[in-house]
C-alpha cells in the first residue's frame, strides 16, 4: 500500500455499464491504472472507446459500476453527492470540448461561479476571478459574454474557470476539439506551462497525435480497455 | 453566503427573460390584488355593519303593533296600532328592562327661514334617547313633563341641523313641522348609517303627545306604532323577552291559543345575524380571490418546470464545477420565491390602489388592514415555496452527466 501515498489517482478494475434498450452496454471493461501528482497524461483512442466515460468517473461526475477509485487515497465511492460536489469544486477543474460556459454571464462571472459554490464572498471572488482571467491573458475581456468572444478565448475563459479554485488536477475532454490548430497550440502551450510551473496534474483526451505530444504519458483506450500506456519523450517546449 | 449570491443569480435569470418573468408574475399579481381588494371590501362592509350595530343601541327589543301571520311580521300600515303608552310604561316597569320608549313614526316637511327639508319625524319619550344610547351634541332632550304637556319642542339630528341651519346655532330657533311651530331644544350627536343603510341623523324627535296632536292624525292618540325597550344586560335578554310577551298578553287579554296582536323582536340578535352574514360574505369573497392566488402559484410552477428543462445544461455545468444538490435546489426555489414575492408586491400596490378607487368612485366602504396585507405576503411566500419546490427538486435531482449532455 506504500504506492498510495505517491499516487493521486488510483483506479482498480473499473467497469461502467450503461443500460440500453438491448440490455447492458459495457463502456469500460476493467481499467486499472495510477496517475501520480504532477503528471501530464494524454488519453487517446477511437470514438466510442470509453474515454469520456473514464474522464467522467475520474472527475467524480459519475460513479463506476464496479471497481474502486481512490483520489488522494480517499475512496470516492464512499463519498456522498455533496462531498463529491465539494471535491469537484476544490480539487478538480474541468475543461470541455464545447467550453460549457454560461452564455448569459460575463467571462468574469463565469470564472467566479465555482468560487461562489466554494462559499467565497462576492468581492473576493470577483477579485480572484479577475486575477485568474489575467493569467489566461483575458484580463481585458472580463465583461464580455461568451458570444462576444472567439472560440479560443472562450476556451481560455473555461480554463480560467477550471483554475479559479486552484485545483490540483485538471481534466480536459478534447479541449482543442473545437479550435483551429493555431489556437490549439496556444491552449496546449498554456496547459504545458501550468503543468511545468505549477505542478498541476493534467489529464486530457484528444484524437490528435500532435496534441497528445504535449503530454509525457499516453494511454490508449480500445473497447473500454487500456491497450497502451507509454511514456512520451519530452518535446522542446 | 451562497444563499445571498443565489438571490443575485435569481435576479439575473429573471431579468434576462423580462417578458416571461412578467407574465409568470401576472397570475400572482392578479391573485394578490384580488385578495386585497376583496378583503378590503368585505372588511369595509363588516366595519360598516359593526358601527351600525354599535349606533343602534345595545340589548335592544322592538315591540311592534300588529299580528304575526305565518311567514313573518305583517304590519298593516293603515290599521290602528295596538300598543299603548301604558303598554310602554308596563314594559319599563319589568325588572330586566332599563327603559322603554313608545314611538310614533312618520314623515313631514320642515321649514326654517325659507329653507325646507323633508325628513322622518319620531314622536317618542325621553326613554328613546336612553334605549338608543344617543347622546346630545348640544342642548338637551325633552322631558317627561314636555310629553305630558304636549310641549312644542323638538330635538333634531345632525343632517337636519346642517340642512336647515348650516353654521347657525339651531338651539332656541323655531321650525315649522307641517306648519306647526316647534322650538329646537337640542341637537343629537351623529350616528351615521343604520343597518338597513338609512342615515340615522336625518330625523326630528318630538314628544309623542305633540306629534299626535299637532303633526299626525288624531286617531293615533295614546297609541304607539312600536315600542323600543332596552334590557339590563345581554344575559337578561331572554328573560326580558318572555316577560314582555307575558305582560302584553295579559294587558291585551289574549287567551291561551289566541294570536298575539304584537310582535317582539330581539334587534340585537338580528344585528348579530347581519354581522355574521357579512362576515361569511367577506370570507367567501376572500376565498374566491384566494383561488386565483393558487392559480397564480400553479402558473409559477409551470414556468419553473419549463425553465428547469430549458436550463438542464446550465444545471449540469453548475454541478460539474461544484454546485451541491441543495445549491441547485435553492437556486430554483429562490427564483420561484422572487417571482411570487415581486408579483405579490405589485399585486399589493394594485389591490390597495383598486380599493382606493372603489372607495372613491363606487362609494363602497373599504378597509385595507395590516392583517390582510401580512396574510397576502405570507400566502405568496408559501405559494412560492410550495409551487417552487417541485421544479427545484427536479433540477436538484438531475444527474450531472445527463444534464451536461442535454441540448
Ligand atoms: N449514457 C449512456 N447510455 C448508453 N450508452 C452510453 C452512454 N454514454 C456513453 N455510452 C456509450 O459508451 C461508449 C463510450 O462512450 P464515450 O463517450 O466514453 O466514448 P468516447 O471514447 O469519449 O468517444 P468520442 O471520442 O467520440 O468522444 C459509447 O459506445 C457510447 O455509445
Ligand atoms: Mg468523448
Amino acid at each position: 500500500m506504500a504506492e498510495f501515498g505517491q499516487l493521486l489517482i488510483e483506479v482498480l478494475g473499473i467497469e461502467k455499464d450503461y443500460p440500453t434498450g438491448a440490455g447492458v452496454f459495457q463502456a469500460l471493461r476493467g481499467v486499472s491504472l495510477g496517475i501520480a501528482a504532477g503528471e501530464f497524461v494524454a488519453i487517446m483512442g477511437a470514438s466510442g472507446s470509453g474515454k469520456s466515460t473514464f474522464m467522467n468517473l475520474l472527475g467524480c461526475l459519475d460513479r463506476p459500476t464496479r471497481g474502486s477509485y481512490h483520489l488522494h487515497g480517499q475512496d470516492v465511492s464512499r463519498l456522498s453527492s455533496d462531498q463529491l460536489a465539494a471535491l469537484r469544486n476544490r480539487e478538480i477543474g474541468f475543461v470541455f470540448q464545447g467550453f460549457n460556459l454560461l452564455p448569459k454571464l460575463t467571462a468574469l462571472d463565469n470564472v467566479a461561479l465555482p468560487l461562489m459554490y466554494a462559499g467565497m464572498g462576492r468581492q473576493a471572488r470577483r477579485q480572484q476571478a479577475q486575477a485568474t482571467l489575467n493569467r489566461v491573458g483575458l484580463g481585458d475581456r472580463s465583461h464580455h459574454t461568451p458570444l462576444q468572444l472567439s472560440g479560443g478565448q472562450q476556451q481560455r475563459v473555461a480554463i480560467a474557470r477550471a483554475l479559479a479554485t486552484r485545483p490540483r488536477i485538471i481534466f480536459a475532454d478534447e479541449p482543442t476539439g473545437n479550435l483551429d490548430s493555431e489556437t490549439s497550440r496556444q491552449v496546449m502551450g498554456f496547459f504545458s506551462q501550468l503543468n511545468h510551473e505549477e505542478g498541476i496534474t493534467l489529464v486530457l483526451v484528444t484524437h490528435e497525435a500532435d496534441i497528445a505530444a504535449y503530454a509525457r504519458r499516453r494511454i490508449r483506450f480500445q473497447d473500454g480497455r487500456v491497450v497502451e500506456d507509454v511514456a512520451i519523450e519530452a518535446v522542446a517546449a | 453566503m451562497i444563499i445571498a449570491s443565489l438571490f443575485e443569480t435569481a435576479w439575473h435569470a429573471l431579468t434576462t427573460h423580462r417578458m416571461r418573468s412578467f407574465l409568470t408574475m401576472l397570475g400572482m399579481m392578479i391573485g394578490v390584488a384580488a385578495v386585497i381588494l376583496m378583503l378590503a371590501i368585505g372588511q369595509g362592509a363588516q366595519a360598516m355593519v359593526r358601527s351600525a350595530i354599535e349606533s343602534m343601541g345595545s340589548n335592544l327589543f322592538i315591540v311592534m303593533s300588529g299580528a304575526t301571520t305565518t311567514g313573518g311580521a305583517r304590519v298593516a300600515m293603515g290599521s290602528a296600532p295596538t300598543l299603548t303608552f301604558a303598554d310602554a310604561d308596563a314594559i319599563r316597569d319589568l325588572p330586566d328592562i332599563v327603559a322603554a320608549a313608545p314611538v310614533s313614526p312618520g314623515s313631514a316637511q320642515l321649514i326654517y327661514a325659507g329653507l325646507n327639508w323633508s325628513t322622518s319625524v319620531f314622536g317618542s319619550t325621553p326613554d328613546y334617547a336612553i334605549v338608543r344610547d344617543w347622546p346630545m351634541a348640544s342642548g338637551g332632550f325633552f322631558s317627561e313633563a314636555d310629553v305630558r304637556s304636549g310641549a312644542r319642542v323638538a330635538v333634531i339630528g345632525q343632517v337636519v341641523a346642517r340642512e336647515l341651519f348650516g353654521d347657525e346655532d339651531p338651539i332656541g330657533k323655531i321650525i315649522r313641522i307641517r306648519q306647526a311651530p316647534f322650538e329646537v331644544i337640542g341637537v343629537l350627536a351623529a350616528k351615521g348609517q343604520s343597518l338597513d343603510g338609512r342615515d340615522q341623523d336625518d330625523l326630528v324627535i318630538v314628544p309623542i303627545s305633540s306629534a299626535q296632536q299637532k303633526i299626525f292624525s288624531s286617531s293615533l292618540r295614546n297609541r304607539a306604532r312600536f315600542i323600543m325597550a332596552q334590557a339590563t344586560s345581554e344575559k337578561t335578554m331572554d328573560a326580558a323577552e318572555s316577560a314582555i310577551n307575558e305582560v302584553l298578553r295579559n294587558r291585551h287579554r289574549i287567551g291561551v291559543g289566541q294570536e298575539d296582536d304584537f310582535i317582539v323582536r330581539n334587534l340585537t340578535a338580528i344585528a348579530e345575524t347581519a354581522a355574521s352574514t357579512t362576515r361569511v360574505m367577506s370570507l367567501l369573497l376572500g376565498a374566491i380571490a384566494a383561488i386565483s392566488l393558487v392559480v397564480g402559484g400553479i402558473g409559477i410552477m409551470n414556468i419553473m418546470l419549463v425553465s428547469v428543462t430549458e436550463r438542464t445544461r446550465e444545471i449540469g455545468i453548475r454541478m460539474a464545477i461544484g454546485a451541491r444538490r441543495r445549491d441547485v435546489l435553492w437556486q430554483f426555489l429562490i427564483e420561484a420565491l422572487t417571482l411570487s414575492l415581486i408579483g405579490c408586491a405589485i399585486g399589493l400596490a394594485l389591490g390597495i390602489g383598486g380599493a382606493w378607487l372603489v372607495e372613491r368612485f363606487a362609494g363602497l366602504p373599504v378597509a385595507v388592514t395590516p392583517a390582510s396585507v401580512l396574510m397576502a405576503v405570507g400566502v405568496s411566500f408559501l405559494i412560492g415555496v410550495f409551487f417552487g419546490f417541485y421544479p427545484a427538486r427536479r433540477a436538484a435531482g438531475l444527474d450531472p452527466i445527463e444534464a451536461l449532455r442535454a441540448q
